[in-house]
């Protein structure tokens, strides 16, 4: 995401190669180069003025530090900008019990399928959700929410015969209450800012169940409409949070930057992939590395935490220790990957892959690896040398691939196997300790 | 005529304050300054026109200011919309049916820019021409879609084929092209899944409907349109880029405008790809669907009286 942002900036930065100190004159040009460039990806004209006076301040006078490209230097000076303007540490969610979250936003900014993920969310965190309809106007869209519901087995609630919001608010809330769920997620209907009876109706529905957290649903690619509709909805509504939906296309993202400067708003969560679980928390620091090209290593290893059975994988680094590591336990790894969200999603937090495009077809290839190891016998998957020609074919059969496909992963995993071995032999605590010097001295792809 | 500007109008209202509020006596009787030209350069990056777009404005009403510096804020508003109507000039669009039918019409787009209810619109459109039409339920993936073209369906009683959720997009639109066909029908709406450009393996199921449906008929489907949410901003032309290299787009329709958003990302969309603008949605209701005017657009957005 923002690829195209990162690259403005650093072509713009450029030709400051070589200067000495950083003076108003020397910044002219690269900082007319970034006000474009932050216009170009959608930040609101006033955010974007406001932005380049500030880091021009902040730039000139200051030496060129030695070692360090002048371009370098006003990159980090940007970033921390960035991260000062998106808001400095994470914004968490309210910690009352029961949680009461409404759900608003424009048409077809994401709201259902927000409403599903973060339920989905909560629920890991150990929560009881149910989520309520109360869009009455888009057709299907209580179908579509309790289908979602179902599908993550979160608690649901509807009333199709009523036009009465506020009153369906209500009866969510009793409903919650008999369901014993401890968390209510209002789905509501698209509207736009100006609608002033609509903007009503979701007023009183605020009143009326009080919630915890307003939370405004926003694509991110929106343009310079951005800034109104987060204002108007503020104004109404008193939001507690934004989430940026759309964030796994390319858009560059402004919305991000001016909704936050201008209503203060924090971020709290961005939607990255169409799978429900493709949904995190928001962190604007790692947000403002991610614009410069840094990558969002620590969302990703996160996201594994959480997602990877922890007793699982330290059973399964033993293995891999001791190179006892079979079939059975890489069908369990490649499910465990699969749990994260799509091969896609998990490149785009990879520092220099945000802008890498995976081969069509990665994710397939993975469920084919699947389905070959599926078609063994628990014996062969433990035992791999007792597959001869015939068992081979028998399983090229069976998993619909060609035996081609089930020699090439044999192959791959005997070439596993012995890498494995390798590192029994002490070659893995020197590359720990490798990766711990680099990272000691914070030079992390990308800067 | 007059009845159409008027709605795009009404539509396009906000749009008109929106730029007339911060250009507030620019585009009136006051002269323009100094002052004026840097509020006109804001009201127009806000339009979403984009600095290329928003840069050819201002210069040629600078140039006009130079020459005469007792330039009024209504003629600098004439020369805005005049560079508009040049720049989008050829942009219009013109449904024609095909030879043999049914003339297929393939809507896609990102997510929740508004196909479902752009297909259901346009089909009920067609319907008060006079014309057959036949929409297809082909968004197989997102939770409820189908059921949500049926809604329509029944609503505005429109035709429709449709399978169920999980179904394989691509035998939807080739049987419902079948039933088009048979039934004689004029037009065939194929309503297809949000996809992000950037999902090339989503980009690729969209191919296979047009493979599938090729086999019916080679020329199907006749129209290929991009469905842009107006409130977007400069990604929608990296969107329409990367659909129209792929799909090789031939038409728009940008939704959502009855809002305060000026859809000015369509002028930079038009300016790259030359991809002739169909329909703006003007409103939820089925009638808010309204064909595109340069005319029209350029002076609601300046605040022209028509």
């Amino acid at each position: 995401m923002f690829e195209s942002l990162t690259e403005k900036l650093s072509s713009a930065l450029r030709n400051l190669r070589g200067v000495g100190k950083l003076s108003e004159e020397n910044m002219a040009d690269a900082l007319k180069e970034v006000r474009t460039a932050l216009l170009s990806a959608d930040v609101h004209f006033k955010v974007a003025r406001e932005f380049v006076d500030r880091v021009q301040s902040q730039c000139v006078g200051q030496e060129v530090l030695k070692g360090v490209a002048p371009g370098q230097q006003v990159v980090k000076i940007i970033h921390d900008e960035l991260v000062r303007l998106l808001g400095e540490g994470a914004t968490t969610l309210s910690a009352a019990r029961p949680l009461k979250i409404l759900m608003v936003g424009l048409h077809g900014s994401g709201k259902t399928t927000s409403t599903a993920k973060l339920g989905k969310l909560l629920k890991k965190r150990g929560y009881r959700p149910l989520v309520a309809a109360c869009d009455i106007y888009r057709p299907a869209a209580i179908d579509q929410l309790e289908i979602l519901a179902k599908q993550e087995e979160l608690g649901f609630y509807a009333d199709r015969a009523s036009k009465d919001v506020p009153a369906i608010g209500t009866a969510a809330l009793a409903a919650a209450q008999t369901a014993t769920a401890d968390c209510i997620i209002f789905d509501t209907a698209g509207r736009l800012q100006i609608d002033h009876e609509l903007i009503e109706e979701v007023k009183k529905l605020r009143a009326r169940v009080q919630p915890d957290e307003v939370l405004l649903v926003a694509d991110g690619a929106l343009g310079q409409e951005a800034v109104n509709v987060a204002k108007t909805f503020h104004d109404a509504l008193a939001l507690t949070g934004l989430v940026l939906t759309k964030l796994d296309g390319d858009a560059r993202g402004g919305a991000a930057l001016s909704i936050k400067s201008i209503t203060g708003v924090p971020i709290k969560f961005v939607g990255t992939g169409e799978k429900t679980a493709d949904f995190d928390t928001f962190y604007p620091d790692r947000l403002a590395s991610r614009i410069l090209g840094m990558g969002d290593v620590v969302s990703l290893v996160e996201k594994a935490q959480e997602t990877i059975d922890q007793k699982e994988a330290e059973k399964m680094a033993a293995k891999m220790m001791k190179a006892e590591f079979d079939l059975e336990d890489f069908l369990a790894q490649m499910q465990q990957v699969k749990k994260l969200g799509s091969m896609q999603s998990i490149l785009g937090m990879m520092p220099g892959m945000s802008g890498v495009e995976l081969p069509a077809g990665a994710d397939k290839q993975m469920a084919r690896t699947e389905a070959i190891i599926k078609s063994m016998t628990p014996q062969e998957r433990r035992k791999p040398d007792l597959l001869n020609g015939s068992r081979r074919s028998r399983i090229a059969k069976g998993s619909g691939t060609k035996l081609v496909e089930v020699n090439q992963l044999l192959k791959q995993f005997q070439q596993m196997q012995q890498m494995m071995k390798m590192m029994k032999g002490g070659g893995a605590k020197k590359m720990m300790r490798q990766m711990e010097a680099m990272k000691a001295s914070g030079r992390y792809p990308g800067m | 005529m007059f009845g159409l500007f008027k709605k795009f109008k009404e539509g396009l209202a906000k749009t008109v304050s929106a730029i007339a509020a911060k250009t507030h006596g620019l585009f009136g009787g006051r002269k323009i300054d100094a002052a004026s030209v840097d509020e006109l350069e804001e009201a127009l990056i806000t339009a979403d026109f984009g600095v290329e777009t928003a840069d050819e404005i201002l210069a040629e009403i600078k140039a006009a200011y130079k020459k005469d510096a007792s330039l009024h804020g209504w003629q600098a508003a004439a020369i805005g919309a005049a560079v508009l109507q040049r720049v989008l000039a050829g942009s219009e669009g013109d449904l024609k049916p095909a030879a043999s039918g049914p003339t297929v019409i393939a809507m896609i787009g990102v997510n929740g820019s508004g196909k479902t209810t752009t297909s259901a619109k346009l089909a009920w459109k067609l319907k008060q021409e006079g014309k057959t039409v036949t929409l297809a339920a082909c968004d197989t993936f997102r939770a409820a879609a189908v059921e949500q073209l049926k809604t329509w369906a029944t609503r505005l009683e429109l035709e429709i084929v449709a399978s169920h959720t999980g179904a394989d997009s691509a035998a939807v639109a080739f049987d419902a092209w079948q039933a088009a066909r048979s039934r004689g029908r004029d037009y065939l709406i194929v309503d297809t899944a949000g996809r992000l450009h950037t999902k090339s393996n989503l980009m690729e199921e969209l191919a296979k409907i047009r493979r599938v449906l090729q086999k019916h008929d080679p020329a199907a489907p006749q129209h290929r349109w991009l469905v842009v949410d107006g409130s977007l901003g400069s990604n929608s032309i990296e969107q329409a880029k990367v659909f129209h290299q792929s799909f090789g787009l031939t038409g728009l329709v940008v939704t959502k405008l009855d809002g305060t958003s000026r859809g000015g990302a369509i002028v930079g969309i038009y300016r790259q790809l030359k991809i002739p603008i169909y329909f703006l949605g003007l409103g939820e209701q089925a009638e808010d669907l309204q064909p595109f005017s340069v005319e029209n657009y350029a002076k609601a957005v300046f605040g022209i009286e028509g």
